[in-house]
């Protein structure tokens, strides 16, 4: 498992005035999960088509597995895409779009029958090598796309935003087969995704991009629980920050800090909570949304600004819930989950 | 006024609206009512001028008087089967129409390339514009131009005399040019509609998976496009099968199946129709052999 799959240095690419990917430096390791997870536009998408081969960047470099392949062509380079919409031929059937690449390559007939079939189990679509993409639907396709890109043993396997046409249940199922798979076959996966969820539950480490930079990287736990800059504390998870002035007069001292909604908690403002470790502040509800099995209040602080907080329907049901509205309470928290967030750069 | 008398109402607003509820109540009716005047514009002008043609061609001509007997035989496809003229006319027509086509194919796939993945995006319309211009031309008018090309000391002996050959010269051969140069267009856009509806991101999958420009090209685009080709050749084949004042024009002595129902039409009506049945048949044979591409689900 050791060893850089894939190495970039001050990666940057215009398009026109525009720079879509701004000095990126990124190492992923050798059969890592690495997701790359930012808004549409921050320039995850145009990374991953840099690493495929299909622009050529402005500046910087890419390597895979030690080598430079800045200059060369999407069919010279030992990467495999899954596509948004996953782009399978339409003229040929499942079976032979699996098999295309490894025609390509000239595997013999008989091996390649071997191995498409062998792909298409792997993906749980064995039987379906007859059908046309077009009599398949949203998910098989996503799985189809899947098993011609992983046929050919890639190095390593780029996936552009892959579930984002899947409904929310077929999301959810695909997110844990992808990474079923990927455990077993044991190739470097680059996920790109919008959906810091997804990213959050399938991912070895993320890279979170704004703006054509990459803020932080980190394991999901790293970068949900610690923040290293505003943009991810907000992008990722709620946003939930205590600013200057507030920060001041709750935790005794300026900055930003994010405080994620279920690690506080909502008592009566008459309660008490002199423990040396918990932060206090008080405030009104100002909204309140039942979620089901959680609610989330909004609560406008004496100290100024508003915090979000998540607490689990252990007790309370709808009716006692909406009573919360426009009530003072008490937020508590321990401290070590106020995280100080760095100035903006 | 109670609200049922309005909306029952009187006066041709409310008998239209009635008119539209009980049409709208019965699909059918409505859609029987829609269809009537094509169907019957199809039904009496164009079968029905067809068949009067097929059963003519039944008929003979008294060699005498020139006057139509109405009897039947199958003297006439007799004729055109066993006449060796008329095997090798009906063969010569065939062969101008695949030639045709051929041509077409070969010269429209590099300039709907360029036209739909190479220009700069805001010159394609007016190349497709300019593609389409010779269409508002006169028929008349581009056959006698190119007659006056290739004419001897025309313009294509002129360009072909640098390097000692000369141009075709009536015939055959200007023929096939002329009639490749009229049909082109109705090659080029379907073949250039194809290309620019063919998505990027498959050309980028197939490059992905290890495929060079040339095996993209003919494992990816070529096979996409070729419904388009179909559709295209269905028009540049049947126009070429059907022309015969091209032919008269730049064709010197060459005589296709359209020369023959015309010299036919005064002296021997049955000969003429039996011949023009000729042209039908290939048509929808070649039709029957196209649909088998998905080329008619692609004009």
């Amino acid at each position: 498992m050791e060893g850089t799959a894939i190495r970039l240095q001050g990666l940057r690419k215009s398009f026109g005035q525009t720079a879509a990917v701004a000095g990126v430096d990124l190492e992923i390791r050798d059969g890592e999960f690495f997701s790359m997870l930012g808004p549409s536009g921050s320039g995850k998408t145009t990374v991953l088509r840099l690493i495929a081969g299909f622009e050529t960047p402005s500046g910087g470099s890419v390597e895979l597995a030690g080598r430079d392949v800045t200059r060369l062509a999407p069919f010279e380079r030992d990467v495999h895409t899954v596509f948004q919409d996953y782009a399978l031929f339409p003229h040929m059937t499942v079976e032979q779009n699996v098999a295309y690449g490894l025609k390509v390559r000239r595997v013999p007939k008989a091996e390649r029958l071997v191995r498409a079939r062998r792909a298409l189990a792997e993906v749980r679509l064995e039987g379906y090598g007859r059908r046309r993409p077009s009599e398949l639907s949203g998910g098989q396709r996503q799985r189809v796309a899947l098993a011609r890109a992983l046929v050919g043993r890639p190095r390593v396997l780029l996936l552009d935003e892959p579930l984002g046409a899947l409904d929310l249940k077929l999301r959810e199922q695909m997110q844990i087969e992808l990474k079923a798979i990927q455990r077993e076959v044991g190739i470097t996966f680059v996920f790109v995704t919008h959906d810091q969820e997804e990213a959050l539950t399938m991912s070895d480490r993320i890279a979170v991009f704004h703006q054509g930079r990459i803020e932080q990287v980190g394991a999901p736990a790293e970068i949900y629980e610690r923040p290293e800059t505003e943009f991810v504390a907000s992008f990722v998870g709620t946003s939930n920050l205590l600013r200057a002035e507030s920060a001041q007069r709750i935790l005794g001292s300026p900055g930003t800090y994010s405080v994620r909604p279920e690690k506080i908690r909502v008592l009566k403002e008459s309660a008490l909570a002199d423990e040396p470790d918990v932060a206090t502040a008080t405030g009104t509800v100002a909204e309140v949304v039942y979620l089901g099995d959680a609610t989330r209040f909004l609560v406008d602080l004496d100290a100024g600004g508003r915090l979000t907080a998540l607490q689990q329907n252990l007790e309370t049901s709808a009716e006692d819930v909406a009573a919360y509205r426009g009530t003072r309470v008490r937020l508590t928290w321990h401290r070590r989950h106020a995280v100080r967030v760095p100035d903006a750069r | 006024m109670t609200v049922a008398a309005q909306t029952a109402g009187q006066g041709p607003r409310a008998a239209a609206r009635r008119l539209a509820g009980a049409l709208h109540r019965r699909p059918r009716l409505r859609l029987a009512l829609l269809l009537a005047a094509p169907l019957l514009w199809l039904a009496v002008l164009y079968l029905g001028s067809l068949s009067v043609l097929f059963v003519s061609a039944f008929w003979t001509t008294d060699s005498f008087t020139s006057q139509v007997v109405k009897v039947w035989s199958a003297d006439n496809f007799h004729a055109l089967f066993t006449t060796p003229v008329y095997r090798q006319v009906i063969g010569r027509s065939i062969g101008v129409a695949l030639a045709v086509t051929a041509l077409c194919v070969v010269i429209a796939f590099p300039v709907a390339f360029y036209t739909a993945r190479v220009a700069r995006p805001r010159w394609r319309p007016l190349l497709v514009v300019a593609i389409l211009t010779p269409l508002w031309a006169s028929y008349l008018v581009k056959v006698y131009a190119w007659r006056l090309i290739l004419s001897q000391g025309g313009l294509a002996d002129w360009m072909l005399k640098p390097l000692g050959l000369s141009g075709p010269g009536f015939g055959l051969p200007a023929a096939v040019l002329t009639l490749t140069y009229l049909w082109l267009p109705y090659m080029i856009l379907p073949v250039h509609t194809a290309l620019a509806q063919l998505p990027d991101n498959l050309l980028d999958a197939s490059a992905d998976l290890g495929a060079r420009p040339g095996r993209t090209f003919g494992s990816v685009v070529v096979p996409m496009v070729l419904p388009s080709v179909a559709a295209g050749s269905i028009f540049t084949f049947s126009l070429s099968l059907g022309d015969y004042i091209t032919v008269q024009i730049v064709g010197g002595k060459t005589q296709l199946i359209g020369n023959l129902v015309y010299s036919n039409i005064e002296l021997d009506l049955p000969m003429a129709a039996a011949l023009g049945t000729v042209p039908v048949v290939v048509i929808v044979l070649y039709l029957l052999a196209m649909r088998r591409t998905g080329a008619l689900s692609s004009i």
